[in-house]
């Protein structure tokens, strides 16, 4: 007994040890069944950057199996008609703290941020979900299904991020989207250099942010090689004679959690997520990705994006990024409103809305409108099929579940919202939301409304 | 460029530059009248001096074709510290309120603290607020540590860069609940004890130099004022705290405004009945804190619905993006408040609970002329304001933003873009 748990327990640990990405917390998330479902007659964004008018969307088994028109329905499937709607992807937020800076807002639930140490990568956000959150069912019921639980940004490096999918679950294992890969959280600027700078220690200044980052990933460096030297030397012992090793030089090297998450993202498996509003500071992180060999997923908040638009297109990393927010510190002085339509505007961008807040979250939509009309005004024009993947497609990509979801293309999962109309509006409301082919939130009916754990027996809140 | 100011002397007449007509706009009064479509609005001198379809054009009054947008007054900015911050995370720029208490000090209650007079009009938060259609703010003095749950007086300005501000008389802040719980002896009951004892003061009830006092003479005389009526705005969530509010009001004789009011829907009853508004966040729909758990979108609309004046402002960028208060109107206009009651907690609503309505926010002869004409329906989100004027002078459409913007949106030059301006 006692000796198969423990062969049990090495082998785990050795298959861990040596990849960043193999999962001892795997997702145990399974789509919630449900009959086919065609939607007739809708005004249909895809998320591939095309309208359809008058169009359906048919989906079975929890994917899209059509979308076009006049799509014949299977006998057993549920017909909405949608005339007057409008359909689109489910909301992928890249940028989310639901869970860690769960609401109520008390003490214990300031989970957010491991603020003891600068540089810790080896912290996992989702190991401070609470997913009885309710913010998670006003995020559903803003059109949201999927999206990416970060940690704060007091660190450098924060610790990995999760993508989840918005349904609620007892364990944030149940949530967790399946194969999609983690994300680093990364932050420059203002807050690491103030939080720890008040504490007496480094980083105190922006050269102090940068000393930290490349210190932190030339130790990785090293971990990275002594790792690759080890399972070479496996290999290469696995081609000849067992037997006369000397016992010793096959020992792995001490497992380190911080390191191996940044072997992980210079080895691509893990994407790159930085808090970075100012262009020049951008502009130091994407040398700094040069100098150790990693692409950088996505800058979140650059209220100056605007500044480096044609970089960030060129090098292939988006710009998540606010409508308005602007002037709440030094590094968010130069927002305009403008910076979507700007970031927008080159060839291979890759624009994204995110939210960063519990509210922003639930309205991403409105968000993207205020982008869309500010470009318009400044001849930008963005048609409605352009600017929903802000919201899907995009953060799609940089969340790497680009192939599973984000568009309503046949096969993709049947993540899928009908709007009351133009979702490109304040008078606008999510009325169905479908997480892999299951009708998730209905607003017409108070039973398909979810309800967190906590909000049960609040006498003011019936 | 003396000989411009004179051709446009020659192009006005004898108007002033106060002066205007706007011809064919929809508009929407935020009063008595409502909506009037195809209407005209007159200026003269700053002020509006008629409204209504068909007006004549008094010689030399230019004329400005609306093509039936909608005009509407201009808008209320929330409660703030536009003018009083330029970035809210240095402290060094951010004059909204008072902490004598720091460095190991008593936190001291200072009624008499008035953020008004730190006011700065060239702020380059005014342009950015005036552009989007905010023509007014309240000036709101904060609670912060060191301070008080007395946090101290403001008052309304207008957006036009004046140092002629603030416009009527103050208000005093006040904070209860669990945001005020390290500046009122960590209970909400220790909180009301000491807003008693500070009336009891107020009253002469406690001799000046007793070791028991709370306020200075000047906190005393300030005090006293708002117990002959001065308008009280207490910031408070939770259902039970705002039934105490009103209860303590009515015995010491405030009057009181709700701010926040994340559960005031329970208790909307109460707040007609004593005639009470609520100035709130629209979007607050989360149990953010355990004051504010019965939180919900349609507060507002079932706040009006009892009766309730409401009125819109936010406070998590209230001053940065004050812009954000007509979002919220649009909101909750789509979970069931009306829209004339959303555009009235924009405009009238606001200007009459803080006592400016005979000045500010309607569209009505006799009322200064800050007016805002529309690209369209003036609560959604991707309308924008077209022209703004503040007492009928067309206000330029241009702000640090939009320098920005500009300098951007082109493609570089062989100079860098310092010095493109």
């Amino acid at each position: 007994m006692f000796r198969t748990m423990l062969v049990v327990a090495l082998a785990t640990l050795t298959v861990t040890a040596s990849a960043a990405t193999t999962d001892p917390y795997p997702s145990t998330y399974h789509a919630i069944a449900s009959g086919p479902v065609l939607i007739r007659n809708a005004t249909v964004l895809t998320g591939t950057g095309t309208r359809l008018d008058g169009a359906d969307v048919l989906m079975s088994d929890g994917r899209i199996i059509g979308v076009g028109k006049n799509l014949d329905a299977p006998n057993d499937a549920r017909v909405i008609d949608a005339t007057g709607k409008w359909v689109t992807p489910g909301i992928i937020d890249v940028h989310s703290h639901l869970g860690v800076y769960a609401s109520p807002g008390v003490s214990a639930n300031d989970d957010g941020n491991e603020a003891t140490s600068p540089v810790t990568p080896n912290v996992w956000a989702e190991h401070s979900i609470w997913p009885q959150d309710p913010g998670f069912a006003t995020a559903l019921a803003g059109g949201v299904t999927a999206m990416q639980i970060l940690p704060g940004s007091a660190n450098l490096i924060g610790g990995r991020g999760v993508t989840i999918k918005n349904v609620y679950a007892n364990t944030y294992q149940a949530m967790k989207f399946p194969g999609a890969p983690w994300g680093l959280k990364m932050a420059c600027g203002e807050n690491p250099k103030r939080v720890y700078g008040a504490k007496g220690s480094a980083p105190s200044t922006r050269m102090g942010n940068v000393a930290g980052y490349r210190a932190a990933f030339i130790d990785a460096q090293t971990y990275m090689r002594a790792w690759d030297k080890y399972e070479a030397g496996k290999k290469d012992s696995g081609k000849g004679k067992k037997g006369d090793d000397k016992k010793g030089d096959d020992d792995p090297p001490a497992r380190d959690l911080a390191k191996e998450t940044l072997v992980g993202v210079m080895k691509g498996e893990i994407r790159v997520h930085i808090h970075c509003y100012r262009a020049d500071e951008m502009s130091t992180m994407l040398d700094l990705a040069k100098e150790f060999g990693f692409k950088i997923s996505a800058f979140h908040h650059g209220v100056e994006a605007y500044k480096i638009a044609d970089r960030l297109a060129a090098e292939g990393v988006c710009g998540a990024l606010w409508a308005d927010w602007w002037g709440f510190k030094m590094e968010s002085l130069d927002g305009i409103e403008e910076n979507l339509a700007l970031v927008d505007r080159p060839v291979n961008s890759c624009a994204i809305v995110h939210s960063d807040s519990p509210e922003g979250i639930q309205r991403l939509n409105q968000e993207a409108a205020k982008a869309m009309a500010h470009g318009a005004a400044v001849g930008i024009d963005i048609p409605p099929e352009r600017a929903i993947r802000w919201l899907t497609a995009n953060p799609a990509k940089a969340l790497g579940i680009d192939t599973q979801t984000g568009s309503l293309e046949v096969g993709k999962m049947a993540d899928v919202v009908i709007w009351n109309g133009t979702p490109f509006s304040v008078y606008a409301h999510a009325e169905k939301v479908f997480i892999d082919g299951a009708l998730l939130y209905d607003r017409s009916n108070p039973k398909l409304q979810p309800k967190s754990d906590f909000m049960l027996g609040q006498e003011v809140a019936p | 460029m003396k000989q411009l100011a004179l051709s446009l002397l020659l192009l006005t007449g004898a108007a002033s530059a106060q002066d205007v007509l706007i011809r064919h706009a929809t508009v929407h009064t935020a009063g008595v009248r409502g909506t009037l479509k195809n209407a005209d609005v007159l200026v003269q001198g700053g002020i509006i001096r008629a409204v209504g379809p068909g007006l004549l054009v008094p010689p030399g009054v230019p004329v400005v074709e609306a093509g039936g947008k909608p005009l509407s007054p201009g808008l209320f900015a929330g409660l703030g510290d536009i003018g009083l911050e330029e970035v809210s995370g240095e402290d060094s720029t951010v004059d909204g309120a008072q902490s004598f208490g720091g460095n190991g000090l008593a936190p001291q209650m200072r009624p008499e603290f008035d953020v008004t007079v730190a006011f700065n009009p060239h702020s380059m938060l005014i342009p950015v607020a005036r552009m989007d259609g905010l023509t007014f703010s309240a000036l709101a003095a904060n609670p912060t540590g060191g301070g008080s749950l007395v946090a101290g007086q403001g008052g309304v300005v207008r957006l036009d860069g004046d140092y002629a501000n603030p416009l009527g008389g103050r208000q005093l802040y006040v904070s209860l609940g669990s945001s005020a719980d390290s500046l009122g002896g960590k209970s909400r009951a220790a909180q009301f004890m000491l807003l008693d004892q500070a009336l009891r003061e107020a009253r002469g009830l406690t001799p000046y130099g007793s070791p028991y006092a709370l306020l200075t003479p000047a906190g005393r005389e300030t005090l006293a004022k708002y117990l002959l009526g001065g308008r009280v705005l207490f910031n408070v969530d939770r259902a039970a705290d705002i039934h105490q509010v009103l209860l303590f009001a009515r015995r010491n004789g405030l009057r009181p405004i709700i701010v926040s009011g994340a559960e005031a829907w329970v208790v909307a009853k109460e707040l007609a009945a004593a005639n009470v508004p609520v100035i709130l966040d629209s979007l607050q729909n989360l149990p953010s804190s355990f004051d504010a758990i019965g939180s919900r979108l349609d507060n507002a609309a079932l706040l009006h619905k009892a009766g309730v004046r409401v009125a819109f402002t936010q406070f998590e960028f209230a001053s940065h993006n004050a812009r954000k208060v007509r979002q919220e109107a649009g909101n909750a206009v789509a979970n069931g408040l009306p829209w004339e009651a959303g555009l009235a907690g924009l405009t009238s609503v606001p200007a009459n609970a803080l006592g400016v309505g005979d000045k500010v926010g309607r569209i009505e002869p006799g009322l200064i002329a800050d007016l805002v004409l529309w690209t369209g329906d003036p609560l959604e989100v991707t309308t924008l304001a077209t022209q703004v004027w503040m007492a009928g002078k067309p206000m330029p459409m241009r702000s640090r933003q939009t320098q920005l913007r500009d300098r951007y949106l082109q493609a570089p030059d062989a100079l860098p873009r310092a010095y493109s301006h």
